[in-house]
């Protein structure tokens, strides 16, 4: 096989037993790789209605075909379950080298089932796997376990849990190469619960391509788009992603106050992407093999909040600032290193704070319990740990957003889709982005159908964001390519000056697929057909395909959206209607057959 | 000597386009033991290091080969490996202060950069150009006027 290695490593935990055994090629074809694979493999192993923290759930990392190639931006790795927070197919994406490395070692991907008795970690050296004892690792921090796997080999790559993980903090998250993760989903608290610590990987092999000539051509294609566009060639360049902040602040879409208030916050010029460059940036960094760079070294010199890290990136900053009503960038800061620290999800954490103190701050809550402000960074740092640890109120904290709010009799001030935390963008002013966190597969999520980039950024073209026509057919679009880019290991940024015709010559050159661009774009709908079945199995319906009421029935308060709602029966039954599903949200016969997935 | 290539680790993201590309050139595949330079990085922190030959004037490869089996090409001053005439005996690797000579088992070879021939591949996918291909004379006259540039500034401002 070309691009692919051809092997998945499998491990039974309870047995500690480590196989190598073929890749499925078939299931490579048709769903490709990482996202796609991994799901495949997931969902014919795997009850649907399998507790997350059971033995019998898996979970597995893959990676992509072009993962560690020379196409562009091509650096990532997915890691399936079935998610703890909030039991949606979860499939959680992660740049860094972890997932080259993988490749170099000679592996697609691995495979953990079962539940190991006692604390290990995987350790690879190419074909040589073995399952090690990890006592001395557990209870440490994604630094020192990090530190200590790569002691031996300071080459090798990790990928690990820390405290939140093993906690079953339920947004854990796999923190590779100490500041990259897979941070949504609760997938750390999957990994934890099988007291699997960490995978440290060294690979000294290479990849090679089916057509070499055509695939650097394509490459070299992709790569000079990227460097000329404006976003990825610049704005993500020069600022991170925090030059979201200012963009969407301006837009009257960077939602304050666990989403109470006009989604316009005061100071963001104080927590911008181009307030950090001015005043704490070390450095840029990139993924591997990515021309874009958008990593940011990020330094803290002094003060209560001194420290350093990669990050914040736009939602982790949005979520712990406007989210938080919080001013403070070093305070922002800090729990964001924090989160790598102890391998949390920012987003979801921030939500769950938000959450919390609008109950405190109506009453519901009591101060006796919680004493939390809007506003107040040192109370944001010390909850930070506090949940990761389960100490005092964190404990409550550790259960998500809607969890808290339905244990205090409110479940509509968890700002949430599904039960997983929304992102950095109000939907009330982008109506498409409320369709999509109304239909992601895995609940409140922005990278599944990023209507944000023509709906604001106008990328490939501006539309109206108020609009809620052509916006099911604009994010079925966008939902399906998304789909193919996380199946084949690319970063989800290159769609800003990538399209179907880039990913597609990529990817047919490089695995010999004799496919056209349309039908690598089916393959991301069969991707998401999968897990739409696989949702529906687990017993979600049409019901859970909604938003919080707030969103849909308090209109916004202020800001160039004024008086909006988001108008999901609008759009809904129109989405539905071009996913070939019938009206309560089920693939019809005809769409699966049509789609490979009978 | 004309050109050089020029190194900037602090302009460097670490994103290692260069070894993708140096590696396919050289050897087909995508294979960062395969790559004539190497990004040394420093995770925590995120500092990254383009190590690759730096062509030495008095080069202890050279120096040190008992077969004389590295030799320089005249029009790029780059330090060439003859493989009819090398040993493998890797005292080259042992010999080189950067480590950017070494021996690739797979194909049985010492490798190190050629500068692919006056046209370096690496120096035209870095995205930030870290790794540029300059003029040996004036190569860091760059570096002056940046740091040049920042005494300006402060100066200027204080007045």
């Amino acid at each position: 096989m070309f691009a692919w290695t051809g092997k998945i490593l499998r491990v039974n935990l309870t047995k500690g037993t480590v196989t190598a055994e073929p890749l499925n090629k078939e299931y490579a074809e048709k769903y490709i790789g990482a996202r796609g694979l991994g799901t495949k493999y997931f969902v014919e192993e795997v009850d649907a209605k399998v507790d997350p923290l059971s033995p019998e759930n898996k979970i597995i990392f893959m990676t992509g075909p072009l993962t560690g190639t020379f196409a562009g931006s091509a650096g990532r790795y997915n890691v399936v379950t079935k998610g703890l927070l909030n039991g949606t197919i979860a499939a959680s994406n992660s740049g860094g080298t972890f997932g080259p490395e993988l490749k170099y070692a000679g592996w697609d991907g691995i495979i953990f089932e079962g539940q190991s008795p006692e604390p290990v970690y995987l350790s690879i050296y190419n074909d040589k796997a073995e399952l090690l004892p990890a006592g001395e690792l557990w209870g440490q921090d994604v630094f020192s376990t990090t530190d200590a796997l790569k002691a031996k080999d300071e080459e090798a790559k990790v990928a690990c849990i820390g405290p939140a993980g093993e906690n079953l903090v339920k947004f854990a998250c796999v923190v590779n190469e100490y500041h990259r993760a897979a941070g949504r989903s609760g997938v750390g608290a999957v990994m934890g619960s099988k007291k699997l610590k960490a995978i440290v990987v060294r690979g000294t092999g290479g990849i090679k391509v089916e057509n070499p000539q055509a695939f650097l051509e394509a490459a070299k294609d992709a790569r000079q788009k990227l460097k000329e566009h404006p976003v990825t060639g610049e704005g993500l360049a020069a600022y991170g992603t925090n030059v979201l902040v200012n963009i969407l602040n301006e837009h009257g879409g960077l939602p304050v106050k666990n989403f109470s208030e006009a989604a316009v916050f005061p100071n963001a010029d104080k927590i911008s992407g181009e307030y950090q460059a001015e005043k704490y940036l070390v450095r840029n960094k990139g993924c591997f093999g990515c021309s874009i760079g958008c990593g940011r070294v990020t330094d803290i010199a002094k003060g209560p909040f001194k420290s350093s890290g990669e990050g914040p990136e736009y939602e982790a900053t949005w979520t712990f600032g406007a989210n938080l009503a919080i001013d403070d960038f070093e305070a922002i800061c800090k729990a964001n290193f924090l989160c790598n620290e102890l391998g949390m999800d920012p987003i979801t954490l921030g939500g769950t704070i938000a959450c919390a103190v609008e109950m405190v701050d109506k009453g519901i809550i009591p101060r006796s319990v919680a004493d939390l402000r809007w506003g107040d960074g040192a109370m944001l740092v010390e909850m930070t740990r506090k949940t990761a640890y389960r100490q005092g109120f964190g404990d409550e904290l550790a259960e998500g957003s809607y969890r808290l709010a339905e244990k205090y009799g409110y479940p509509e001030f968890s700002m949430t889709a599904k039960k997983q935390e929304m992102p950095a963008y109000d939907p009330r002013g982008q109506q498409g982005i409320g369709l999509n966190y109304a239909t992601s597969n895995r609940g409140g999520c922005h990278v599944r159908g990023y209507l944000t980039s023509p709906e604001v950024l106008g990328i490939p073209e501006k539309v109206d964001p108020d609009a809620t026509e052509g916006k099911p057919a604009l994010l079925k679009l966008f939902q399906d390519l998304t789909a193919l880019v996380d199946a084949a290991g690319l970063c989800l940024f290159i769609t800003f000056a990538n399209g179907l015709p880039e990913i597609s010559a990529q990817l047919r050159t490089a695995t010999g697929l004799d496919l056209s661009d349309d039908e690598f774009l089916a393959a991301g709908e069969r991707i998401w057909n999968m897990e739409r079945l696989f949702n529906l199995r687990a017993g979600f319906s049409k019901a859970d395909d909604t938003l919080p009421p707030r969103l849909l029935n308090e209109p916004m308060k202020d800001g160039p959206h004024k008086g909006r709602v988001v108008q999901l029966d609008v759009m809904l039954p129109e989405y539905y209607q071009l996913r070939g599903w019938d009206e309560d949200g089920i693939p019809t016969a005809e769409r699966l057959t049509e789609l490979g997935l009978d | 000597m004309s050109k050089v290539l020029f190194v900037e680790p602090e302009k460097c993201t670490g994103c290692r386009s260069c070894e993708l590309i140096c590696s396919f050139t050289h050897a087909g595949e995508f294979n960062p033991l395969k790559s004539r330079i190497s990004i040394v990085a420093f995770e925590k922190t995120g500092f990254s290091f383009p190590a690759v030959c730096q062509q030495c004037s008095v080069a202890a490869c050279m120096e040190v080969c008992p077969v004389k089996a590295i030799s320089v090409d005249p029009e790029t001053g780059a330090k060439i490996v003859n493989h009819n005439i090398c040993l493998r005996c890797k005292m080259c690797t042992i010999a080189c202060p950067f480590g950017a000579t070494f021996y690739d088992a797979d194909q049985d070879v010492i490798m190190k950069c050629d500068l692919c021939g006056g046209d370096p591949e690496c120096v035209k996918y870095c995205p930030t150009a870290a790794i540029s291909y300059r003029e040996a004379k004036i190569a860091n006259f760059s570096k002056r006027r940046e740091t040049a540039e920042k005494f300006r500034e402060v100066m200027e401002e204080g007045r």
